[in-house]
């Protein structure tokens, strides 16, 4: 085997910027780089994407290879496949990062058959071993424990990895490196896809969950899609959002979009609610980084209390209820008290 | 397009794997593969909404459904079970020496099944599957033949010949129109797969409606299969190290219990 | 072009099989169509089988049928709150020859009586409801379950159930009323075998069957039943949904009283329930029947309301499978006749008799109204109870005659001496 040098990542750019998850992956990819000793490029086709390059450094890539091409403006899967694969093969890199977008699943899964490799999905972390390959470590079948995945043979090792799995990284313009511009050879058969149409969805259904501060999510221990409006219940009184546990969406419970957990969204609330959910490593991943986590099962021997901040032990049927019952008491009597603090002017307030 | 067939239409396979049924998933501590024994099983719910969308594709444009699965012989269940609803044969692909396989070999082996049925127009998979989750073997599939691929896709049309597919991306739904032959990946729950039907099962029962396939009938040498032909190993499995919390856990009656726990999360000022 | 075949049968408990069984080997291509996800998963009894049809329907069936106990041992038990006064037969003849009659659990007996049915060359499908029948000019041409998913055949045999839809789609019955409906339920009790083997006194492959009267169901009109299976016991009721109504009494409390009964727990003491199931039970007997075959399509089993509930007989299975076998050899007849013709299958009525399927029903067609007297299930055991007491209980005080006790207790209940008299005449010829 050549000697492969080099940890990369994908770049993804959409509407004129770097996809989040790509630059959290500098930042682990920096992270990586740095233990093995070696550098870290990040890879950018597009379209009039130059100063996404300079951010790119900014974070911690010590060069980016550039591909500009009209072509490439919107991601297709054959062109970006042809430049990660013809670059692949003039650099010989030990690692790609993908962060695991629609389009980075889309791109690594392609790309790993047409190189010959492996790539490990949704990893939750990495590490380099004595023998410096990649550990590319993610939670194993089974829900209670963690799988050391490795590529030993095959080059390069390719991992993806899902949003806010790894922080933002910080922006350092005194940071510097090098953009180099490199053009790869297309065919037009790289080019038989055309986007025909395209509709914005509203962002706040997809982005519900990722951005609310307290969040009330469901399990399998619900028993029933119609339990869930106790969640929402819960949810609105608390002025949260409700989410879930992968069962209750392969159950088609509830959407894709409100899964929490390796393969679903990872989420940092202030306060996680965990309601008839046995705590596997899977969903865990998703959630353990929340400020307050409180659970909620009938199950002392459940896992999520080992992670849980405070916990009920109980049946949920009885526990949601009262919950509801002593937060609409608890409002009630605040809203009571308004009055007397909000006394007309001149007037002396209650004696 | 099975002009030369005599028939009009297209001929489309749908990849599908059996896994277990939406519960509880077991590793074998030895291989540190899956437990596939003792469990009961479906057909990967995203490959029924791809089964589902080939069915409706064949109904408004006339054609031919095949389906291919890769594992042991109890796949066959899957695969009877998807001629019952509808489609028209059954392959599976099958041999000890594919136990292990990860996406690479799988991907590659289902590659090599679909050239051997032949004059393939489109391939349907589902997005991904329930239990191992990568979404990596259908554009695997499409990397291993050169050929368009359209992942993530709620609705399929063709339309003058050409492939169209609506992607549902994070930010929204974008159609992208590709010529055939193509991959198809399929969006989870974007249809309800349809039941079994009596004429399917008669069909079934009177057999002959599924060919099994070793890895020698493919051409693939066992050093591109199984655990030998995986870029990827499981090198070891840990148990996990949680981050120590609190854990203050209360048992009482859930009145009592409730009334605390509100209390402590208001003192600590996460809620209201 | 829909799929083809000379009978489909719907339905694949015992009628069904059988049914099938016949059809195939008289070399009808035949489709027996089962909505559970296997035969008998859905099908509930008491507890016995009479073994007299399957000497003629699988004559070595003694080889490999999944019996639980051949019972030997029959009991009548009449119950108050917590007194039993019973009468126990005993005997190794209740067993041999065509008088056998075994304890099954119907998923183990029907998914056999099915197989023999495959094997002798039905198609078996199962986890398919059959919707409707498919007509044409008023003649059954076949099933429906879709639209686009019908299979065709020129005879259709209906062995649905108690529940059976399809028959009144054919327009051959209908709906059941409350006063033609009981609910049958029933629970499962694990015990070890030699538990059971030495509280019922029985040998390691015997078995008993016990019928209770009174308490049992609460005064209502119905009965207990009790029978030994290999490692469980199966304790239930028949009550008419009528007087449940009337009384505002759910079934599971009925049941659940019985099996609290001192009597009853001394039987399942360390016992493990593990099963509770319900089912309708259509009483009456011939009186209820519907038109038993039509244009293309016949009606066989519990679908055709062939039971017998005289209350101390309890017979479904054996007259379902007889019936089964019945409209297997109409259909034959029928064949050589020229056709499924309403006519043609007027067979069926003349091969019922001959099985004595019909017969039997007739015979005890007298047994349903004679089981409404409420007497029989509140008055009468507790009088036997009442007077065993007295007879039995030796305390030192004068003795009196059995026959002024007998009088004196019927008095004291309220029962006229002619209502006496009557009841046991009426009671002796409906026997």
């Amino acid at each position: 085997m050549a000697a492969h040098k080099g940890i990369w990542v994908f770049l993804e750019a959409r509407n004129g910027s770097l996809r989040d998850v790509s630059l959290q992956l500098i930042g682990e990819a920096r992270r990586i780089a740095d233990k093995r000793g070696t550098e870290l490029t990040g890879i950018l086709p597009g379209w009039k994407v130059e100063s996404l390059a300079r951010i790119a450094i900014e974070c911690g890539c010590d060069q980016v290879f550039l591909v500009e091409d009209a072509r490439l403006e919107f991601y297709t899967s054959r062109p970006f496949t042809k430049v990660m694969a013809a670059l692949r093969w003039k650099y010989h890199p030990e690692v790609i990062l993908f962060g695991a977008s629609k389009n980075g699943r889309d791109l690594g899964g392609r790309l790993h058959a047409a190189i010959d490799t492996g790539l490990a999905a949704d990893c939750v972390r990495f590490d380099v071993t004595e023998e410096g390959f990649l550990d590319m470590i993610r939670p194993a079948f089974g829900g209670k424990s963690l799988a050391h995945i490795h590529c030993e043979e095959h080059r390069p090792q390719m991992a993806s990895a899902r949003w806010n799995v790894f922080p933002m990284p910080k922006r350092d313009p005194a940071r510097t490196g090098e953009v180099v511009r490199e053009t790869v050879a297309f065919e037009d058969s790289d080019f038989d896809t055309r986007i025909v149409d395209f509709r914005a969805t509203e962002s706040h259904e997809t982005r519900k969950i990722d951005d609310a501060k307290i969040l009330v999510s469901g399990g399998f221990g619900l028993g029933d899609p119609k339990n869930f409006a106790l969640l929402e219940e819960f949810a609105s009184l608390l002025g949260g959002a409700v989410a879930s546990s992968r069962k209750p969406v392969d159950l088609g419970w509830v959407p894709k979009a409100l899964q929490v957990g390796q393969t679903g969204k990872t989420v940092r609330p202030d306060l996680y609610i965990a309601v008839g959910i046995s705590g596997a490593v899977q969903h865990l991943a998703g959630m353990q980084e929340a400020a307050k986590i409180v659970a909620i099962n009938n199950d002392p021997k459940a896992a999520i209390f080992e992670i849980a901040d405070y916990g009920i032990v109980g049946d949920l049927f009885q526990v949601l209820p009262e919950a509801i019952r002593q937060l609409k008491a608890f409002k009630a009597q605040a809203g009571a008290a308004l009055p007397r603090e909000a006394a007309p002017e001149g007037r002396p307030s209650g004696a | 397009m099975m002009e030369s067939a005599g028939k009009k239409g297209i001929r489309i396979v749908v990849c599908i794997k059996q896994v277990p049924k939406a519960q509880e998933l077991q590793v074998d501590p030895v291989t540190k593969t899956l437990k596939r024994v003792g469990v009961p099983s479906e057909i990967n719910p995203p490959d029924q909404n791809a089964l589902e969308m080939a069915l409706a594709l064949r109904e408004k444009h006339g054609g031919e459904i095949v389906v291919i699965s890769m594992g042991p012989t109890s796949f066959d269940e899957s695969l009877e079970r998807a001629i019952a609803m509808g489609a028209d044969r059954g392959f599976l692909v099958t041999d000890r020496n594919l136990g292990g396989s990860d996406t690479v070999p799988t991907a590659l082996t289902l590659e090599r099944a679909i050239e051997k049925v032949g004059q393939v127009d489109l391939v349907l998979c589902g997005e991904e599957t329930t239990d191992a989750s990568t979404g990596h073997v259908g554009p695997g599939i499409a990397g291993h033949m050169d050929i368009p691929q359209i992942t993530y896709c709620s609705a399929v049309d063709l339309v003058d010949g050409r492939v169209r597919g609506v992607r549902m991306i994070e930010d929204g739904a974008e159609t992208w129109e590709v010529p055939m032959p193509c991959v198809v990946t399929v969006d989870f729950g974007c249809n309800n797969p349809r039941q079994p039907t009596l004429t399917g099962k008669i069909r079934v029962k009177r057999g002959g409606l599924i060919t099994h396939w070793s890895a020698a009938d493919l051409g693939l040498e066992p050093s591109q299969i199984g655990l030998k032909g995986s870029p990827t190993i499981v090198a070891k499995v840990d148990t996990v190290q949680l981050p120590s919390r609190q854990g203050k856990i209360f048992e009482e009656e859930p009145a009592i219990a409730v009334s605390l726990l509100l209390e402590s999360l208001r003192k600590d000022k996460v809620i209201p | 072009m829909a799929e083809r075949f000379d009978a489909i049968v719907v339905g694949a408990g015992p009628a069904g099989s059988a049914a099938a069984l016949t059809l195939a080997r008289k070399k009808f291509s035949v489709l027996l169509v089962e909505r559970g996800r296997a035969p008998g998963q859905k099908n509930m009894f008491g507890g016995r089988i009479y073994a007299w049809p399957l000497f003629d329907l699988v004559p070595d069936w003694q080889k490999d049928c999944p019996v639980e106990r051949l019972v030997t041992k029959e009991s009548l038990a009449f119950l108050t709150e917590d007194a039993s006064l019973g009468l126990a037969f005993d005997s190794p003849r209740l067993a041999e020859g065509k008088a056998a009659s075994f304890t099954a659990l119907r998923a183990k007996f029907d998914a056999w009586l099915a197989k023999k049915a495959e094997d002798a060359g039905a198609m078996l499908i199962t986890g398919i409801r059959v919707d409707d029948l498919w007509r044409e000019d008023g003649r059954v041409k076949g099933v429906y379950v879709a639209p686009n998913d019908r299979v065709a055949a020129d005879l259709v045999v209906i062995a649905e159930g108690a529940t059976s839809t399809l028959v009144r789609k054919a327009g051959l019955k209908a709906d059941l009323e409350p006063r033609e409906v009981s609910i049958g339920v029933k629970e499962t009790i694990e015990l070890p075998p030699e538990t059971i083997q030495e509280r019922f006194s029985l040998g390691e492959k015997e078995g008993a069957a016990t019928v209770y009267a009174g308490y049992a169901s609460l005064g209502l009109r119905g009965g207990g039943f009790l029978y030994t299976n290999k490692a469980s016991i199966s304790l239930g009721l028949v009550i008419s949904s009528e007087d449940l109504a009337r009384k505002k009494l759910e079934v599971q409390d009925v049941q659940t009283k019985f099996r609290m009964h001192p009597a009853i727990q001394k039987l399942l003491k360390g016992g493990k329930l593990t099963e509770y199931s319900a089912h309708l039970v259509p009483e009456l007997g011939r009186r209820m029947m519907p038109q038993l075959a039509g244009d293309g399509v016949l009606v066989a089993g519990d679908s055709a309301g062939f039971l017998i509930n005289n209350g101390y007989t309890f017979r479904g299975v054996d007259l379902a499978m007889a019936s089964g076998m019945a409209a297997g050899e109409a259909a034959d007849a029928a064949r050589s006749a020229g056709g499924m013709t309403a006519a043609n299958l007027a067979a069926y009525e003349r091969s019922l008799r001959a099985h004595n399927v019909l017969t039997d029903l007739e015979a005890f067609a007298r047994a349903p109204l004679y089981l409404k007297n409420e007497r029989l299930f509140d008055v009468y055991p507790r009088l036997l109870i009442d007077l065993a007491e007295r007879v039995y209980r030796v305390d030192g005080t004068a003795r009196e005659r059995l026959v002024d006790t007998v009088l004196k207790e019927a008095n004291a209940s309220g029962v006229s001496k002619l209502a006496l008299l009557m009841d046991l005449l009426r009671g002796a010829r409906s026997m």
